[in-house]
């Protein structure tokens, strides 16, 4: 059990929680998840830790309502209880002094990112940060993210706040003016991790995504969580979720991430007209 | 006294009923029918029964009990040696174990000691009584333990009996091991793991579940807590074939098509939030208890078409003879001296066809079972939608992993002296599939027991 001890609406359809969870807070490294399961008929879902206090004993987790489970976390208040709540997952970032890097963020892996910006930020790396939304309200985290970067960019779909474009763009740009970045951390939706990818591979940098497979146990159990790195299978939730942005298989992510889509509608359809949402 | 030549039968459903449902598939005798079965027992003086059974149950004794219609009395004596009667009742492989030395089985068929087992396990059950066996004084020593499996939940529970106070630490939400997650419904219905849970619990153990050793705490650490730490996390590493196109959508591992089922109930769903894929044209690979499984579960969950691909032959299969039977009787359809060689999609990355080749048999391997060889240009293809890879699993790395001085073997399983669980780090034993690899539910169990007793001996004296 898990409780919820603040909950807060960042944007239309993204909130963040901050949970009860001392064993899992004493643990959690910057690139780390949980997987949670709401209540007994639940599903079991992963979700970035995204910032933690260790002397508090809590944990920091943003997500966005994209289908039953995340629309059902959403509906929970403070001192609600998760019923099940598992972590640290998964292998830490690498936080080493690596020179000037870049942390791109898009959507809801702004807050995934951010606990790693600072990590790299605290060893003494230059930090540039990009953060990407499809529009102005959907901007997330941009005063925490300036506060542990040296420099912050933001892209807008639509142009309505910051920079009109992709994160891609943003990037292009910065490389273009000459900088040399020594490392790149990409996360977000899986569309923006290829593309931050391919043009990094251009220009020879190394260039780290986390990838967000399905997950059923996340210790190794399933293999759901299989995906293909430069050929080799490798099961995401105990060999990442980090890994070499130029080596993942990104078709094969997507198109593995669209196994139940007709369930996940189906669900999702049966429980707004149970709630009575929208 | 005239010898019955066969077991008394057992009442079960009807294969067209239960390929429908996921109701339990034998439903056990009656007490009739156990007293009956019961008089077939010899009572022999050296009774080679025992031998058998890795836990070593008073077999002529508890049958005695039956006979004489006092189960109350048969049910003590099974549990004095085993904490998990209704479970082994069900799922040992008694005909490689008790039965298999049983003197009546050298002519006729052997007492059915399993399903006497079961049953007085069961009676107890509907009486809704649980006797608690006599608890040691406390002794103020505390055991972590590792893993909710049957090795976990046995030498938990015998330690809880010495006195000593026991906390076990399980990364999945439920306790059990492949009792909750993998043994499928049909074959083990999962409220009689929440029975036996719940005695083991009553006998003062405290189950911590969604704690992953490793990660949320490592092994030394529960070593500043506790006085010793028993390792019992199993063999839940699956194996692929590593063959192209293996990673479509559509193909599972065992596992995670026993958990969809068992553990998350996806064949409620959308009552259930997790879903699965109902298939029509199933493949399972292998031939052990585990495709047996996998294979009776896709036809409850509706396949049209449920396949068993095996690379030798039916005298080879690992898995249970009943549990072949019962397969074939559900219509399950066997493509023996098959192997799987590539999997081909459909636009959408979705499995749709798997490419196999033909085998012969060879000269026997190390195993001594007749080495399966390829047959040139043989090749064939199969329509699927649906593949469950059931060709093995090893033990979990995470343990070894993130543990400084524990050793492993060449599989990854955790090396120890097999006479007291002991590996190599102080205060640390192991037990079950982690040690042996895959193997079964009472070897587990007895791995349990061993231990226990040398973990009370180690921390009564200090001594490694
Ligand atoms: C390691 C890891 C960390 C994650 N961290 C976060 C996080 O911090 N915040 C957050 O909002 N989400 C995160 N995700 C994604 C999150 O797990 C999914 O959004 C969630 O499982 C969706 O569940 P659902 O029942 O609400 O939606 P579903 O009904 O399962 O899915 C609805 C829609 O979302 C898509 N979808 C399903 N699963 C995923 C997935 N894993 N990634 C992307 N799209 C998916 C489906 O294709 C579908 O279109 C993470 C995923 C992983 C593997
Ligand atoms: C589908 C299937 C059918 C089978 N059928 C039969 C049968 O009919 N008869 C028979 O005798 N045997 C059968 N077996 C084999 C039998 O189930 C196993 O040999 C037995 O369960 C092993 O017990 P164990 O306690 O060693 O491990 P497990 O039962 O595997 O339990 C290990 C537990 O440890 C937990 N764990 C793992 N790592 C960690 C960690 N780091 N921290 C905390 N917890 C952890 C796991 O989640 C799991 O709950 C079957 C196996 C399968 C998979
Ligand atoms: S525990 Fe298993 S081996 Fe022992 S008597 Fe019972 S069925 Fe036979
Ligand atoms: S060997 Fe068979 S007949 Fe003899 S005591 Fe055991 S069960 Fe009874
Ligand atoms: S989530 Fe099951 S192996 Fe990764």
């Amino acid at each position: 059990m898990a409780k919820i001890l603040k909950k807060e609406i960042l944007a239309p359809n993204i909130k963040k929680i901050i949970v009860e969870a001392p064993e899992v807070a004493k643990k959690a490294q910057p690139g780390q998840f949980v997987i949670l399961r709401i209540d007994e008929k639940g599903e079991r879902i992963p979700l970035t830790i995204g910032d933690f206090d260790r002397e508090k004993g809590t944990l920091t987790i943003v997500f966005q309502e994209v289908g039953k489970s995340t629309y059902h976390l959403g509906l929970l208040n403070e001192g609600d209880e998760i019923l099940d709540f598992v972590g640290p997952l998964g292998k830490p970032s690498e936080i080493e002094k690596f020179g000037t890097v870049c942390c791109i963020g898009g959507g809801v892996g702004t807050p995934e990112i951010y606990p790693v910006a600072r990590a790299l930020k605290e060893v003494g790396n230059y930090v540039i940060s990009i953060i990407g939304a499809r529009n102005k309200e959907l901007v997330i985290m941009e005063k925490e993210m300036r506060e542990v970067s040296d420099e912050l960019y933001i892209t807008t779909d639509d142009g309505t706040y910051g920079m009109k474009g992709f994160v891609t763009d943003a990037l292009k740009k910065i490389l273009d003016s000459g900088k040399k970045i020594d490392r790149v951390i990409a996360v977000g939706p899986v569309m923006m991790m290829k593309a931050v990818s391919e043009l990094t591979k251009n220009y020879n940098i190394k260039t780290i995504v986390s990838l967000n497979a399905m997950m059923l146990d996340g210790t190794g159990m399933c293999g759901i969580c299989r995906v293909e790195i430069g050929g080799e299978t490798k099961f995401a939730c105990v060999d990442g979720p980090e890994f070499d942005g130029h080596l993942v298989n990104y078709d094969l992510l997507m198109a593995r991430l669209r196994t139940y889509l007709e369930e996940e509608k189906l669900s999702l359809k049966l429980f707004k007209e149970k709630m009575g949402i929208q | 006294m005239a010898i019955i030549p066969k077991k008394t039968p057992m009442r079960e459903q009807p294969p067209k009923e239960r390929i429908k449902n996921f109701n339990e598939v034998p439903l056990g005798y009656t007490p009739e029918e156990a007293i009956n079965e019961a008089k077939r027992c010899l009572q022999c003086k050296k009774p080679p029964c025992v031998k058998g059974c890795p836990v070593e149950i008073d077999i002529p004794g508890f049958i005695e009990k039956i006979r004489e219609g006092n189960f109350k009395e048969a049910i003590r004596i099974l549990k004095d040696k085993n904490s998990l009667p209704a479970i082994c009742g069900r799922v040992c492989p008694q005909e490689d174990q008790c039965e298999k030395e049983c003197v009546l089985g050298k002519k006729y068929e052997p007492v059915g000691i399993g399903r006497l087992e079961r049953f007085a396990a069961d009676w107890e059950a509907e009486q809704g009584i649980m006797e608690i066996p006599k608890i040691e004084k406390s002794t103020g020593k505390k055991v972590a333990v590792v893993g909710s499996g049957p090795a976990g939940l046995t030498c938990a529970s015998e330690l809880a009996k010495m006195g000593h106070e026991v906390v076990i630490f399980e990364a999945l939400h439920k306790p059990g091991g492949v009792l909750v997650y993998g043994i499928p419904e049909f074959r083990l219905p999962k409220i009689i793991v929440e029975r036996e849970v719940n005695y083991i619990k009553a006998l003062g153990v405290k189950i911590i579940c969604n704690f992953v050793v490793g990660k949320t705490k490592t092994v030394d650490e529960l070593l500043e807590e506790f006085d010793a730490v028993f390792v019992g996390t199993g063999a839940g590493l699956p194996w692929f074939m590593n063959i192209p196109g293996e990673n479509y959508t559509g193909i599972y591992s065992a596992n995670e098509y026993l958990i969809r089922v068992n553990l998350m109930k996806a064949y409620l769903f959308p009552e259930y939030d997790t879903p699965i894929v109902r298939g029509k044209n199933v493949a399972v690979i292998g031939g052990g208890n585990v495709a047996m499984d996998a294979a009776r579960t896709a036809l409850r969950l509706g396949a049209e078409k449920s396949m068993i691909i095996y690379r030798r032959s039916k005298n080879e299969m690992p898995a249970r003879i009943e549990e072949i039977e019962r397969a074939e009787e559900e219509g399950v359809i066997f493509h023996f001296l098959t192997l799987p060689v590539r999997y081909y999609a459909d636009e959408n990355g979705k499995v749709k066809e798997m490419e196999c080749i033909r085998m012969e048999l060879g000269e026997p391997d190390h195993s001594g079972r007749r080495k399966p060889i390829p047959i040139p240009n043989s090749n064939f293809k199969i329509p699927v939608d649906t593949v469950v890879v059931a060709i093995g699993q090893s033990p979990n790395p995470l343990i070894p992993q993130t543990t400084k001085g524990i050793e492993v073997g060449k599989h990854g399983n955790i090396i120890i002296d097999e006479k007291t669980g002991k590996t190599t780090k102080k205060g640390v034993f192991a037990g079950g599939d982690i040690a042996t690899g895959a193997a079964t539910v009472i070897l587990a169990m007895g791995a349990g027991k061993v231990a226990a007793r040398a973990i009370d001996e180690y921390i009564k004296t200090g001594i490694w």
